[in-house]
């Protein structure tokens, strides 16, 4: 897979280039540029970046008003605090009082790596799914953080968007279809379907390489919207293949596994069933990739889960 | 509108308000009345915004942080014609929008508020929006004194000082008590105005029970240029029935019908004595 640059790179720069051509949109910041890659916005164009200081309450609150006012508001912290210590702003001036922000979370999951849990946002999904009026992106990709960044200017619902600082692979052919709400799918598989989001989609299509040269049939999709959930594409899945692995940089419970289980169980589809993500425990020290390998969210650790879940479903 | 009319608009507002929350069985009645004359003064005096250009980006705004006075938010919204006065008749019941706490919901509010804490930020961002659009409106603020003790003010403060929003009014309903107690033996607040003031903002002192006093300090605005407003309104929780005035029970506490009965005794005279002095 030939290599891209960070989503968050991407995320900055296509936000860049929209709001050359759109005064109306604007930035907060929570002396967060740096990590945001939002060095060249602020210095091209200073008047469209608002800095609010190490205050991601504010920042939210303030995004709120300003996009009551028509603003088209990017509100830019790091994913463990916004998501954490501004719970209360997103819940109740975003969602509750539907005021349009879009919700940026940077450095997300365990990108902040050896930095420990104060850094990591293994909570967010879950957190925001129970929290009604406002849609949950998380791009795998360049090119899906590039049409995420672009569909959430008119998306017409409070938006968050999770981005890591990994350099990403290119994940999708020139010409894919985009749009909030609509999964991806990269192959379609028999045996198993790996259900990933975010930066767990590229280990899982490694995975499905692995699978495929043992001649295992492996489909994987790009579920990068986390809510509302593609059903359909989902269920369709679930029809095609004998098992499914959903893969998260997030804690097991309430985030996109727990969504696929929920679904399944009441469309009466019961299949040999994983979810891979980060175990409810402080994360072991170490860089993101020490961290996924550590938890199986790698190629191999990946195709091992599929092997095991595999065998236990031919032995029933 | 005179002095005299804004008078007795507030005793007709304090009547509705204890009728509704009488006809409820809910509500905060207590900070209700206390701010029933900051409300009557914005809304009939100070701020460009009625039923008709609620939808003109130039309207100006209002945003209530202390969420939980809403009876006197419904009570004025009502009299301005945002929507018919029986909607009150509605609040806290089954599938009514007119929910214990402000919601957009609602003809002519702005923004959901009723957790602490929150308007400020949200008028500092709308503010922040006018000063970029180089719009001419105004955004107004009624913030609780029991609620200043939420850090999430303190950050606003800050960031209306750093943007020299003199467009922003926030206005401190001081009236000295909150649900378990006064609000400085709760947590000390004092001193406010250096509080305020070290925080960036000009900061003007009134009686908030007024109307002449309110009259006076809106007309003073801005107080200083490039600065952010702060009123900071002396009131009486309660005000307007003896046995209300300053009782922390009845933050929340419901007027019985014989309560209610003697409330209103109580108010129709305050209307005989004001309209004696004409």
């Amino acid at each position: 897979m030939e290599l891209g640059r960070p989503n968050l790179d991407e995320f900055a720069a296509t936000l860049l280039e929209l709001a050359r051509d759109n005064p109306d949109i604007l930035v907060l910041t929570s002396d967060s540029r740096g990590s945001g890659k939002l060095q060249p916005f602020a210095e091209q164009l200073p008047d469209q970046l608002i800095e609010v200081g190490i205050a991601e309450q504010n920042l939210v609150g303030i995004a709120a008003g300003l996009a009551a006012a028509g603003k088209i508001v990017f509100g830019v912290s790091p994913a463990c605090f916004l998501t954490a210590r501004a719970l209360e702003q997103i819940k109740n001036d975003v969602g509750y009082s539907d005021q349009k922000v879009k919700l940026v979370g940077i450095s997300a999951g365990v990108s902040y790596g050896a930095l420990g849990s104060t850094h990591h946002s293994l909570h967010d999904l879950a957190a925001l799914r129970a929290i009604n009026n406002i849609d949950i992106v998380v791009p795998a990709d360049n090119f899906e953080t590039r049409e995420a960044v672009r569909a959430a200017v008119t998306h017409p619902r409070p938006l968050y968007l999770r981005f890591g600082k990994k350099p990403m692979p290119h994940l999708h052919r020139p010409g894919t279809p985009f749009a909030i709400g609509k999964a991806i799918t990269l192959a379609q598989g028999s045996d198993v379907t790996f259900v990933a989001a975010g930066e767990a989609v590229a280990p899982a299509v490694e995975a499905s390489e692995l699978l495929r040269a043992e001649g295992v049939s492996c489909g994987v999709i790009s579920m990068h919207t986390v809510k509302p959930l593609d059903v359909e594409t989902l269920l369709n899945a679930a029809r095609r293949s004998r098992a499914l692995i959903t893969v998260e940089e997030h804690s097991v419970y309430g985030g996109l596994g727990e969504a696929c289980a929920s679904v399944l169980l009441q469309h009466g589809l019961i299949r040999p069933f994983c979810i891979v993500g980060i175990p409810d425990e402080y994360t072991v020290t170490g860089s993101q990739m020490e961290i996924f390998v550590h938890y199986g969210i790698s190629g191999e650790g990946l195709a091992q889960r599929a092997r095991q879940l595999l065998e236990v479903e031919l032995i029933q | 509108m005179t002095e005299q009319e804004l008078r007795l608009k507030s005793v007709a507002y304090r009547r509705t308000i204890l009728t509704i929350i009488h006809h409820a069985k809910a509500g905060h009645t207590g900070g209700s009345l206390s701010c029933i004359d900051i409300l009557n003064v914005l809304y009939n005096h100070v701020m460009n915004v009625s039923p008709e250009n609620f939808s003109d980006p130039n309207r100006d705004r209002y945003i209530q942080s202390k969420g939980h006075a809403v009876e006197a938010l419904y009570t004025v919204l009502a009299d301005r014609g945002f929507f018919p006065a029986e909607a009150l008749y509605t609040l806290s019941r089954y599938q009514s929008h007119f929910v214990g706490h402000p919601t957009r919901k609602v003809p002519g509010i702005e923004q959901n508020t009723g957790a602490l804490g929150h308007g400020l930020s949200v008028a500092v961002g709308l503010a922040l929006a006018a000063k970029k659009d180089k719009r001419p409106y105004r955004v107004f603020t009624l913030l609780g004194d029991g609620e200043l003790t939420e850090g999430s003010n303190w950050e606003a403060s800050m960031s209306a000082a750093h943007y020299r929003l003199d467009n922003l009014v926030a206005i401190v309903d001081r009236n000295g008590l909150q649900i378990s107690g006064p609000t400085e033996q709760v947590m000390s607040l004092e001193s406010l105005t250096d509080k305020f003031t070290a925080f960036g903002f000009a900061v003007r002192t009134c009686d908030g029970n007024d109307i002449g006093d309110l009259l006076r300090v809106f007309e003073a605005l801005p107080f200083a240029p490039g600065k952010p407003n702060l009123i900071l309104a002396r009131t009486v929780k309660g005000k307007g029935v003896s046995f209300i005035e300053n009782a922390l029970n009845w933050h929340h506490k419901v007027p019985s019908d014989d309560e209610l009965a003697r409330a209103l005794a109580e108010l129709d005279e305050a209307e005989r004595l004001l309209k004696v002095v004409v």
